[in-house]
């Protein structure tokens, strides 16, 4: 059963000629197009491109020269561009784009030789937890298809879950990436703001927004980080620093190693069979060597309003360019230029997005910008200040990545409030630009549950090198969902 | 601080979104949660702090002035709804 390996697992079936990259990738296309694993994952299957990918890196290998993903099947989430091929972001408003570049991370990925399956479903433009928001419908998470799978890289996370691709790429402005990786058992981490490249990533809320991938394992997470990070010169928020050989520093011990847990992430809201799985997780990591302390971060209960400010504004201003006027969604005969952009906009825009479009445009609008925005960004940095005096004394910080398992379809849409308390445990990170991940931390009544690891600015490698060690000495990253087991 | 009808209606009109006479209540009252949720930041304490921009306080890049990127604009213009010589068309503004 290819599909349940790991990259790593792959790459070695590979070289060994155990198959080829074009008998894996038709493997995963038989799977994806497998009545018994719909999830709505995909938005787009690309079998054509696929199927070409996989010769090319066939015959790359052939020829002595393959790449360090070489044949690898993996998915893109739809908000990432890929020449020629559909790039919805989610959105009615796109369902028409095809983009005419491939983003950065594409590059990169089809350069060492990932093989891309297809652009998996998604929240609107990247804005929510559910993957509720989709034009395309929901996503169905296959440890229990009556529930969501996360958001907003939700296609992602249920695809990887589901064995429908070995990994995906996803995007996190405020845990997009990390919760959905707990909700369907995954390994995903958000590197520091600027450590990959946004060029061709539809934006969101720009200083927040971060690529990353999803994968089962940290090793995976690190091969695919290595080949996805670096400058760019193209992305003018792009970090200029070394990207380190991410998988040859997993086997670091981690004896020494100074985790906090910051008490705030463990007070009221946390189920508590979730918190009893984080506690064994730290136990395991304790039993390594490293040392636990208790750290706090005081400013943290300012973080979803200084989010919830800081996102929607950026929105606002970012999702001013869909206009129907030059791609993208345009009415049916417009009366006259306001008509076009209003009626444009409304029709093709979903209630979440405008929602915070209005939001945005409220706090940006004349005389609140001081109270809001500004203000916002005054309490970004004292959160921001708050994770600098603790790197201080501990070296990561570890936490619950969600307040609980995934809910069922339905259970929190219509309630934002509820809802955007979802991210009360990642948006820290987004906010301070620090990298951080999800690792699975164990089963709850039959869901998985992940813990989170937050690092200092460009120690990706550390939080992998943790979650490395944890997932040598547990299993839990191994497990499969029950329905796609066949 | 919460929106009323009037605020909600010319936020509408500067975002450039129409919104329904029937969806105007459920708007205003998800408007004001959201709002209600953020307002608890005007109790901090921010004076004299900074505006944080950039987490690595980057500061934006200069490159050489010289012509990197070559007119696409054909290739663009196609994902367009509609374009007449090269310009996009849009409904008649001036009469």
């Amino acid at each position: 059963m290819p599909h349940k390996r790991t990259i790593t697992g792959l790459k070695t079936a590979l070289e060994a000629g155990e198959f080829s990259a074009e008998e894996l990738t038709r493997h995963y296309l038989d799977r994806i197009a497998d009545p018994s694993n719909q999830y709505n994952a995909y938005i787009t299957v690309t079998e054509e491109a696929a199927i070409q990918g996989a010769r090319r890196a066939d015959q790359e290998r052939a020829e002595g020269l393959p790449g360090l993903l070489n044949g690898i099947p993996i998915a893109h989430k739809d908000i990432f561009c890929t020449k020629g091929i559909k790039t919805s972001a989610g959105s009615m408003m796109l369902d028409n784009f095809i983009a005419p570049y491939n983003a950065t991370v594409v590059e990169k990925l089809f350069e060492a030789g990932a093989v891309m399956l297809g652009k998996t479903n998604m929240d609107e433009f990247a804005m929510g937890s559910s993957n509720e928001n989709s034009y395309y419908g929901n996503v169905a998470n296959p440890w229990d298809p009556g529930r969501v799978p996360g958001g907003s890289s939700g296609g992602s996370a249920a695809a990887v879950s589901a064995g429908l691709c070995a990994a995906a790429t996803g995007t996190d402005t405020g845990g997009s990436i990390r919760q959905p990786a707990a909700f369907c058992g995954l390994t995903g981490i958000k590197p520091t703001y600027g450590r990959i490249s946004r060029w061709g990533m539809i934006a969101f809320a720009s200083s927040l927004d971060q690529a990353g991938p999803l994968t089962r394992t940290a090793e995976d997470a690190a091969l695919m980080l290595e080949v996805m990070a670096g400058y760019d010169n193209r992305d003018s928020t792009s970090i200029d620093a070394n990207v380190p050989e991410y998988t040859r520093i997993l086997g670091n011990s981690i004896k020494g190693l100074r985790i906090g847990l910051c008490r705030e992430y463990f007070e009221e809201g946390l189920d508590s069979t979730s918190e009893q799985l984080i506690l064994d997780a730290i136990l395991v990591l304790e039993n390594l060597g490293a040392i636990i302390s208790d750290v706090s971060l005081p400013n943290s209960r300012h973080c979803i309003p200084a989010y919830y400010v800081i996102a929607p504004a950026e929105c606002s201003a970012n999702l001013s360019r869909y206009d129907g006027v030059r791609f993208g969604y345009r009415c049916e005969s417009p009366a006259d230029l306001d008509d076009l952009y209003k009626r444009s906009r409304s029709e093709a825009l979903g209630e979440e997005v405008k929602q915070r479009i209005l939001v945005g445009a409220f706090t940006l609008s004349a005389g609140y910008y001081e109270a809001y925005y500004r203000k916002a960004q005054q309490i970004r940095r004292l959160i921001k200040n708050d994770f600098q005096a603790v790197f201080e004394n501990v070296d990561i910080l570890l936490g619950p990545t969600t307040p609980g398992p995934a809910f069922k379809i339905g259970e929190k849409a219509g309630d934002p409030i509820s809802m955007y308390l979802q991210d009360i445990y990642t948006i820290a990170s987004n906010l301070a630009g620090l990298p951080a991940m999800s690792v699975p931390a164990g089963m709850n009544a039959g869901l998985p549950v992940g813990f989170q690891l937050i690092g200092n600015y460009l120690e990706e490698g550390r939080l992998l090198n943790t979650a490395h060690q944890f997932q040598q000495q547990t299993d839990w990253h191994q497990m499969f969902p029950p329905q796609g087991d066949a | 601080m919460k929106v009323t009808r009037d605020v909600v209606r010319k936020i509408a009109e500067l975002a450039q979104l129409q919104i329904r006479e029937s969806e105007i209540e459920r708007v205003i009252e998800k408007m004001n949660q959201v709002l209600e949720l953020v307002e608890e930041m005007q109790a901090v304490d921010t004076n004299g702090i900074e505006p944080m921009a950039h987490p690595l306080d980057a500061t934006q890049t200069l490159r050489a002035d010289k012509i990197t990127e070559t007119n696409q604009r054909d290739q663009f213009q196609e994902l367009a709804p509609e374009t007449q010589d090269g310009l996009y068309l849009v409904p008649r503004v001036v009469e």
